[in-house]
């Protein structure tokens, strides 16, 4: 592989490279005027909180492709069935955009776990792993999705890819249509009463 | 401001009160409604859960979906503060560790805390194996006061008659959720006692109190509650004194030291506003610190003077020394019989269903004092972590089909996992009794001071075998639990290397015992009524009296022991004793 298409195979062309390193950049002007605007009071938050959400909502971490590749990973570990949306509709890409921000230990696993990925792809087939063909990219989701039959050498993928499944699970389990998927059905004023009859029955605990 | 100038102010209040958690919050109360003028200081911003808690908020409404990434127990979490402060740090010393939690807001610690509500016991006062140092006073002191709280503030629970779990006056506890079931059975066949959990929270309407309302049971006091269904200071005390027209607050006040005349009384207290960095004086016939046990043992000791050279009530040289926090030790896992459960609304309270009391006589084991268990579990609002790690759980349980299914994977089959597991999760922890050591202790580090000058504390802080064989104790009974539910263990098992598992001290947020009380001057700073034995009209009414924390938490005796030591201060100024 020479430079040029490994460089294309984990979609940092000149053009996108220039992009991501000026998303990196610490306060460009645009990111400052966002944090001195006047912050508007919200209740039970205290102003460093609000000032730090818009800014982190103002700063770009991944780039296209990196996005582009965490939406098709989300939608293979959550798809779409017959009681809910998938990941990218439940807008899990867009949270794990924010959540490498908020919580910056998430990002150097991440940024090179999608790089391991992307060079394995190009190793493997040729092609980056978002431009590969669906089946190819499940083959090699195949080898890095099971933690106990990893094959010598996948390491850092199953790494990758538990740390993406974990954040895919959170991602889509509190949005809306997640919390729905759930059943969860708290979160509103009721008296609680204790264990519903029928379900103390179905565990032999009505003595207990 | 271009030239340093302090403000002195000509009013002298009758007390100046230091602190708006449990401590001072009660002081406060008390003395506002017996008709004093009282000055509260609180060194945070001002908080009302009726309009500041983030209650009923779902997950999507934080970016980061409650994770903890701000508020170290999560984005909807009541506190401000954390275990660290910007520009406030604290130092350790010789490679001990200490963990020190500060809530800067009205009512501190008590708007996220547990709301479980213990009183200590007779042997928790007095002890029967002489280890430790005794109170200078008995349970039956303060058993008065223990039931007044109940009745002022409200509790759950169930008479039970144990000796040193002392019954009060309760309302009726919440039913237990499902997992809390499989709990008691397992606790039942294994010999852990297991009764239902005492919490201050309103499961019935408070008698007299028309500014409360009951628990509606979404299980968020850790959030603040909008109808101040639970207990915190600030809605509980702080801001129905404030009603009473002689209470005033000022927050974002800092305060430095405690000002001292020539004879060695305190005259108030200086400190400086956080927002304009501008210094006050503010005059009063008494102080009252309620600052948090370290924070009152730090003010203390930065309040230096020719009559007290060794800071203030210090002449014992006991001040910041028998520091001691809960010991805490945990294990989590889910019982594989709850996969695939019927949804239904489990919320419950915010305080704990069900717990276990000290059940076993130390006599008979390798460590001397007790531990309760809080157990955790349940089919709650998901949050930001929900589902991490699954592969470490669906690998160990057949799947729909019979089948043991392969850890990991993706897909339908993996989403339809997540909806398996969902409410199959078990949590136990223990805290026990730490002990008071001389050689645990904060003082001061007259190399380090925070943005606002004032130096800082530091900690020597090292557990013992007496802890580390508990939190061992504590690890078998939570496995036997486990082993008996059929449920599955999935965090660390812990063993010797890293003290099975026990926390840092600190970590637990129930440290006391930096000013203690006792009968003589030469190895106590106050006396039994928390008025420092240096300075009669100065007094500590927050954890730092305690002389040897129980098992139990320390919220529900600080409230007993302040409102004991108001009702005093009341009774000397009728004496005359004081101004």
């Amino acid at each position: 592989m020479n430079r040029r298409e490994s460089l294309k195979a984990l979609g940092l062309t000149a053009i996108s490279t220039g992009v991501l390193l000026q998303a990196c950049k610490p306060g460009t002007d645009k990111n400052e005027t966002a944090v001195n605007e006047e912050s508007v009071p919200e209740a039970g938050r205290e102003k460093f909180e609000v000032e730090r959400n818009k800014s982190l909502h103002a700063a770009k971490f991944f780039n296209e492709n990196e996005m582009a590749t965490i939406t098709i990973l989300a939608d293979i570990i959550i798809p779409k069935d017959g009681q809910s949306g998938s990941a990218s509709d439940a807008k899990v890409p867009e949270f794990i955009e924010f959540i490498v921000k908020d919580i910056p230990s998430h990002q150097v696993p991440m940024r090179g776990g999608l790089k391991w990925l992307d060079l394995h792809s190009f190793n493997r087939f040729k092609k980056s792993f978002k431009d590969a063909s669906a089946q190819q990219q499940i083959e090699i989701v195949d080898d890095i999705a099971y933690p106990n039959k990893v094959k010598p050498g996948m390491e850092p993928g199953v790494a990758f890819f538990n740390k993406m499944r974990d954040l895919t699970a959170s991602g889509f389990f509190t949005s809306e249509i997640g919390v729905k998927d759930l059943g969860y059905v708290g979160n509103t004023p009721n008296k609680w009463t204790g264990v519903p009859t029928d379900v103390l029955k179905q565990y032999g605990l009505e003595n207990v | 401001m271009n030239e340093f100038q302090i403000k002195n102010s000509d009013v002298e209040y009758d007390a100046i009160i230091v602190g708006s958690g449990a401590g001072g919050g009660m002081a406060g109360y008390v003395l506002a409604n017996a008709g004093q003028k009282v000055l509260m200081l609180e060194a945070g911003a001002y908080f009302d859960p009726r309009v500041d808690a983030h209650q009923l908020k779902w997950p999507w409404e934080s970016p980061r979906r409650g994770a903890s990434t701000v508020r170290p127990f999560g984005d909807f979490d009541a506190s401000y503060g954390g275990w660290e402060l910007e520009g406030e740090p604290y130092t350790q010393k010789e490679g001990t560790e200490f963990a020190w939690f500060r809530s800067r807001m009205l009512g501190g610690r008590t708007n996220h805390w547990g709301r479980i509500s213990l009183r200590m016991g007779p042997d928790d006062f007095k002890c029967k194996d002489g280890l430790t140092d005794d109170w200078p006073i008995t349970y039956q002191d303060l058993k008065p006061f223990y039931d007044k709280v109940d009745r002022l503030v409200g509790i759950y629970g169930t008479v039970e008659g144990i000796e040193n779990e002392p019954d009060g006056i309760f309302m009726a506890p919440p039913k237990p959720r499902l997992n809390e079931l499989f709990i008691t059975r397992a606790a039942k066949k294994t010999g852990v006692k297991v009764i239902p959990g005492r919490g201050s929270v309103l499961t019935e309407a408070l008698p007299g109190n028309k500014d409360r309302s009951p628990c509606f049971y979404c299980g968020q006091c850790g959030r603040g509650c909008k109808v101040y269904g639970d207990f915190s200071a600030s809605s509980c005390l702080v801001i129905p004194a404030v009603k009473t027209g002689n209470l005033t607050v000022i927050t974002n006040a800092m305060v430095r030291e405690v000002l001292t005349d020539k004879a060695g009384l305190a005259t108030g207290v200086s400190y400086v506003d956080k927002n304009s960095l501008e210094e006050h004086q503010v005059k009063g016939k008494i102080v009252i610190l309620g600052a948090s046990a370290c924070e009152s043992a730090r003010l203390l000791l930065n309040s230096k003077s020719a009559a007290h050279p060794n800071g203030l009530a210090n002449n014992s040289n006991v001040v910041g020394k028998y520091l001691h926090d809960s010991t805490g030790a945990s294990l989590s896992g889910f019982l594989p019989q709850l996969l695939d459960r019927k949804r239904y609304n489990e919320d419950g309270v915010g305080s704990v269903h069900i717990y276990s009391p000290w059940w076993l006589d130390n006599k008979n084991l390798d460590f001397p004092r007790g531990y309760h268990i809080e157990y955790g579990g349940g089919m709650g609002m998901p949050s930001y972590g929900f589902g991490g790690g699954i592969q470490n759980r669906n690998g160990k349980v057949a799947g729909k089909d019979g089948k043991m299914k392969e850890a990991g994977g993706y897909g339908a089959g993996l989403k339809d996992d997540y909806r398996r597991f969902f409410g199959t999760g078990i949590g136990m922890a223990g805290r026990g009794t730490a002990i008071a050591r001389e050689t645990n202790y904060c003082e001061i580090d007259n190399n380090v001071v925070d943005k606002y000058g004032i130096p800082v504390l530091r900690f020597h802080y090292k557990w013992a075998k007496e802890e580390i064989n508990q939190a061992k104790h504590m690890q078998e009974t939570f496995q036997e639990l486990f082993h008996t539910m059929g449920g599955i263990v999935t965090s660390p098992v812990h063993g010797p290397e890293n003290n099975y598992g026990l926390e840092a001290p600190g970590k637990i947020i129930h440290e006391v015992g930096t000013v203690r009380m006792g009968d003589d001057p030469k190895n106590s700073a106050l006396n039994k009524y928390c008025q420092a034995h240096d300075c009669k009209n100065l007094f500590v009414v927050d954890a730092a009296p305690f002389v040897q924390q129980g098992d139990k938490n320390a919220t529900w005796t600080i409230l007993a022991l302040s409102m004991r030591t108001a009702e005093y201060i009341l009774a000397e100024k009728k004496k005359l004793n004081l101004s």
